[in-house]
């Protein structure tokens, strides 16, 4: 049997920035993925002969500053500037969102821009609070640390900072429903619908849902090359910063093994002690990070007796059934959306009109049927990465909303009744693209979860809501990445503080290890 | 039509002159019950007493006594993972358990506090029987995702007769039941009844001589006409929990939710308790694989985790101790006294006490109880001496004695 010093299962860009920090250290460290490819969701494979697509991350919008340093990631790839969001209107043309999250609102009133203003202003502003708590361990209750207490008192001064009006209002809003907060501030259908759009996409929630301001929160949360809300499509593709993440954990020293599908957790009273890869093959090492799903982790792989039954039944109550869809086409030509400037192709195009239609869109997903009128965000990959497709041609990714995991009629026969909904919804506002589709990918919950090895297909790792957060992701006994099997620790979206291209889980993993448990 | 419908109404509402379920033996217990005091035992009528609570006690310990079982809660585990299953969730090793044998337990959530204690019987490989006294399907049905096994409620199906007292034997061999006289304590067997088949096990809840026997339902009625017309001139005596209960204390057995607070009926979080709290820590094992809330119990038993002691008492007097306040030289509250009686068999006066660490661990001595005896509409507060002494409070060479000599 081989031994080393860690294990890192799953080469997602969490699993490669764990194994990264791990290697650093001087440990021997294992990085053992089961597909041929690393980058997990943002990994880049062809769809069709001469075109590539990316996995359910299409987008780079919230990787950490903590983690390009830690890591000393090669971001070369975002050097670019940030991309506008077009929120395509058939009557009005679209409204476009420039910068960080819409420093500039073009297609809107000059009062609807002030609003928009105001608004953007008062959200950033909240986020940043929320955003020293995801930046760190989460406390423990009961063993609240003076980190802790430090942060609490951090987060108190600067929201008195602003006046007590403002901190009131942050406490009325923390758990308000995005569509009421839109309302209160704005006035352009457009807008709302992004906020909308923004605040539910990936998360079971409609936009009148109690507490959906918190994806638009989290959202917000993110920062890439230090603009709060910006965001980025990386040249090469998001595949050249899975690539980045890569040749880090290479860097460090840490062996990466692809088509090494771990089958079982090792372990003995309670300690996990290696794992089985697929073959056969054990590798024993004294320290276990999994950076793959908890429910894969400590529902698959973890032998059912070596972990306590109320755990596992808390884990098994994760919510984590997604409901997006991505939609991956290679065309022949470029495709041109109704009144979207030439140059503004490059920008994340939302099909959303208005805060009903995306509530509406919603309405199915809660009793297993898709939407027949979804929402959706396109970009158009090849435009800034000729190399995804062949000259001339083109490829366009979706992420489509609300596709749920388990669709009453079953995906068989729904899963082309929904993509010609989909296709017809684009030619709408970008005709004939339909007919120049060459190849078409449509990934829906259940095939995220079989290619990816996402349960549920959620690309959170289980649902981003109140109840599943900082103390409590993915569940108490497992928020600060020591799980209850010693030496297994979790290291995915599914731990604090979630999901997106952030590494951050990869990384206060880490650190949580590195510093013995702070 | 709606005449129909109406009678078919009448004849559910019935329920409401039955309140109570019955056990299978009810109506043998109904005839023979002169004082008619009846308890409630997990939904199930069952007697506090049939005729007077002393004679029942004295039946139990010099001939022989017979207490319904059958609201003990039964569940039958069986498949290829059922031994690995059981060893996971019971904080003994049930690996160690031999076929056709059963042993005591107890089983524990994730923080390593007492859900339940009860009996395990094996049965063969794959085939168990658990038996106790809290519904435990959901928590069996929770912990066996995983596993392969199938957990059956037999509660109901399976009637249950505990033969207790140093007749018991002959009672049982008188019946027909000849083999019986060669059970060990803890072991059990299949003997052949009306056609079917009974199991007899050396068990009981009395620390004596005695046996339980298991019966189908419809078996029950014939079973104990059976058992009594064989015992008529062994002194066989239907007995009711008040006598029962004065035996268990002398054997210094525990009663959940009376000894200590079952995990999950308790709403303090200090009131759950760590099997080395209540007296059970050799049950834990752990040498054997991993068991749910193995971890827990080895950080309080390595940590400062365990808070409290169960402790057997000698009250000085002869009123019993039941529900009084522990002290310390009779200043510092220590524990409680969860069941004391004035012991016959021990002629001594002694109880079951949950103390408070260092209390009962570290400090042992000058402890008094303060019993609140009430005497003809007053209390008269008696402070009364107490001394740690050994459990059981009385001990029966009979109880394991193979073959029993023949009373």
């Amino acid at each position: 049997m081989t031994s080393c010093d860690a294990i890192v299962i799953g080469g997602g860009h969490n699993g490669l920035t764990a194994a990264a920090l791990l290697a650093a250290s001087g440990r021997k460290t294992i990085l053992l993925e089961a597909s041929a490819h690393l980058g997990g969701a943002a990994r880049t494979e062809e769809i069709a002969p001469g075109f590539r697509a990316s996995g359910p991350a299409h987008l780079v919008n919230r990787l950490d500053p903590s983690v390009i340093r830690a890591l000393k990631l090669d971001t070369a790839c975002l050097s670019g500037k940030a991309l506008p969001t077009a929120i395509l209107d058939l009557a009005w043309g679209p409204a476009l969102v420039r910068g960080a999250y819409g420093e500039v609102v073009e297609g809107v009133t000059p009062e609807e821009a002030r609003a928009f203003a105001a608004l953007r202003e008062k959200l950033f502003f909240q986020a940043s609070l929320l955003k020293r708590f995801l930046a760190r361990t989460p406390p423990r209750l009961g063993k609240t640390s003076l980190g802790d207490m430090k942060d609490f008192a951090l987060a108190g001064l600067s929201l008195i900072s602003q006046g007590r009006e403002e901190a009131r209002d942050m406490l009325r809003m923390l758990l308000m429903n995005v569509a009421d907060i839109a309302d209160e501030y704005l006035s352009d259908d457009r807008l709302k619908a992004l906020l909308a759009f923004d605040a539910t996409l990936g998360i079971h929630l409609g936009p009148r849902s109690p507490t959906s301001l918190l994806g638009l929160y989290y959202r917000l949360t993110g920062e890439t090359n230090g603009l709060p809300g910006a965001q980025y499509l990386p040249r090469g593709g998001i595949g050249s910063l899975a690539r980045a993440f890569e040749d880090a954990a290479r860097r460090a020293g840490a062996g990466l093994r692809t088509e090494a599908p771990v089958t079982r957790i090792l372990s003995r009273q309670g300690r996990a002690e290696g794992v089985e890869l697929a073959g056969g093959e054990r590798i024993s090492a004294p320290l276990i990070v999994a950076a793959i799903h908890p429910k894969a982790a400590f529902l698959s792989l973890a032998a059912p007796g070596e972990m306590d039954a109320g755990f596992r039944k808390q884990i098994r109550n994760i919510r984590s059934r997604g409901n997006v869809a991505k939609l991956d086409l290679a065309l022949r030509e470029m495709p041109r959306f109704t009144g979207v400037k030439p140059e503004d192709h490059e920008a994340r195009i939302v099909i959303a009109r208005n805060i009903r239609h995306v509530e509406e869109a919603f309405n199915p997903a809660k009793y297993g049927a898709y939407s027949p009128d979804p929402v959706m965000e396109i970009t158009l990959p090849s435009l800034s990465d000729p190399s995804l497709a062949p000259q001339g041609a083109a490829t366009l990714s979706a992420l489509v909303q609300y596709a749920p995991y388990e669709l009453k009629e079953g995906w068989e026969t729904g899963k082309p009744a929904f993509l010609k909904i989909i296709l017809d919804c684009l030619d709408r506002h970008a005709p004939g693209l339909s007919s120049t589709v060459i190849a078409a990918r449509l990934l829906t919950p259940p095939d995220i979860e079989a290619e990816y090895r996402m349960p549920g297909g959620h690309w959170h790792h289980g649902e981003l809501q109140v109840d599943q957060l900082l103390i409590n992701r993915p569940v108490d006994r497992a928020s600060s990445y020591a799980t209850p099997m010693e030496g297994l620790y979790l290291a995915s979206a599914g731990a604090h503080p979630g999901g997106g291209l952030s590494g951050l889980p990869g990384l206060l993993a880490a650190r949580h290890i590195l510093s013995g448990g702070r | 039509m709606a005449l129909d419908r109406l009678s078919a109404r009448k004849a559910l509402q019935n329920h409401i002159d039955h309140p109570l379920l019955e056990t299978p033996f009810h109506p043998r217990i109904e005839a023979l019950s002169r004082s008619q005091e009846w308890y409630v035992w997990a939904g199930y009528r069952a007697p506090l007493s049939l005729t007077d609570e002393e004679m029942e006690y004295t039946a139990l310990r010099n001939s022989c006594g017979v207490f319904d079982i059958s609201p003990m809660k039964k569940y039958r585990i069986s498949g290829p993972d059922a031994e690995a299953f059981l060893d996971y969730v019971m904080v003994r090793n049930v690996a160690k358990l031999g076929i056709d044998r059963v042993h005591y337990t107890c089983w524990c959530n994730d923080f390593g506090h007492v859900i339940d204690d009860g009996t395990l019987f094996r049965f063969g490989p794959e085939s168990f029987r658990l038996c106790c006294q809290e519904r435990q399907y959901e928590w069996l049905s929770d912990a066996a995702d995983g596993f392969r096994v199938n957990i059956e409620e037999e509660t109901r199906a399976v009637a249950g007769l505990a033969l207790q007292g140093p007749t018991s034997c002959r009672v049982l061999l008188n019946a027909g039941f000849s083999g019986v006289e060669a059970l060990r304590p803890f072991q059990l067997a299949r003997f052949p009844h009306e056609g079917g088949e009974i199991v007899i096990s050396r068990t009981g809840f009395t620390g004596d001589l005695g046996y339980e026997v298991w019966v189908s339902h419809d078996a029950a009625l014939s079973i104990w006409d059976r058992l009594f017309s064989a015992g008529a001139l062994h002194g066989i005596q239907a007995v009711g929990y008040g006598a029962l209960n004065r035996c268990r204390i002398e054997a210094a057995f525990i009663v959940p939710n009376q000894d200590f607070m079952t995990a999950d009926h308790v709403l303090r979080p200090d009131r759950a308790r760590f099997p080395d709290e209540i007296g059970l820590d050799w049950l834990v094992d752990p040498a054997k694989p991993y068991f749910n809330g193995r971890r827990a119990i080895l950080e309080a038993r390595e940590g400062k985790g365990l808070r409290h002691v169960l402790v057997g008492l000698e009250v000085e007097g002869n009123v019993p101790a039941d529900g009084a306040i522990v002290y310390h030289r009779g200043k510092h509250e220590a524990g409680i006294v969860t069941a004391g009686i004035w012991s016959p068999m021990a002629k001594r006066n002694i109880a079951i006490a949950s103390l408070d660490r260092p209390y009962g661990s570290d400090i042992t001595k000058d402890f008094f109880v303060e019993i609140y005896a009430l005497r003809e509409g007053r209390y008269h507060k008696l402070m009364k001496r107490a001394t740690i002494v050994s459990r059981p409070f009385v001990k029966l060479e009979r109880r394991t004695k193979t073959p029993p000599d023949d009373f």
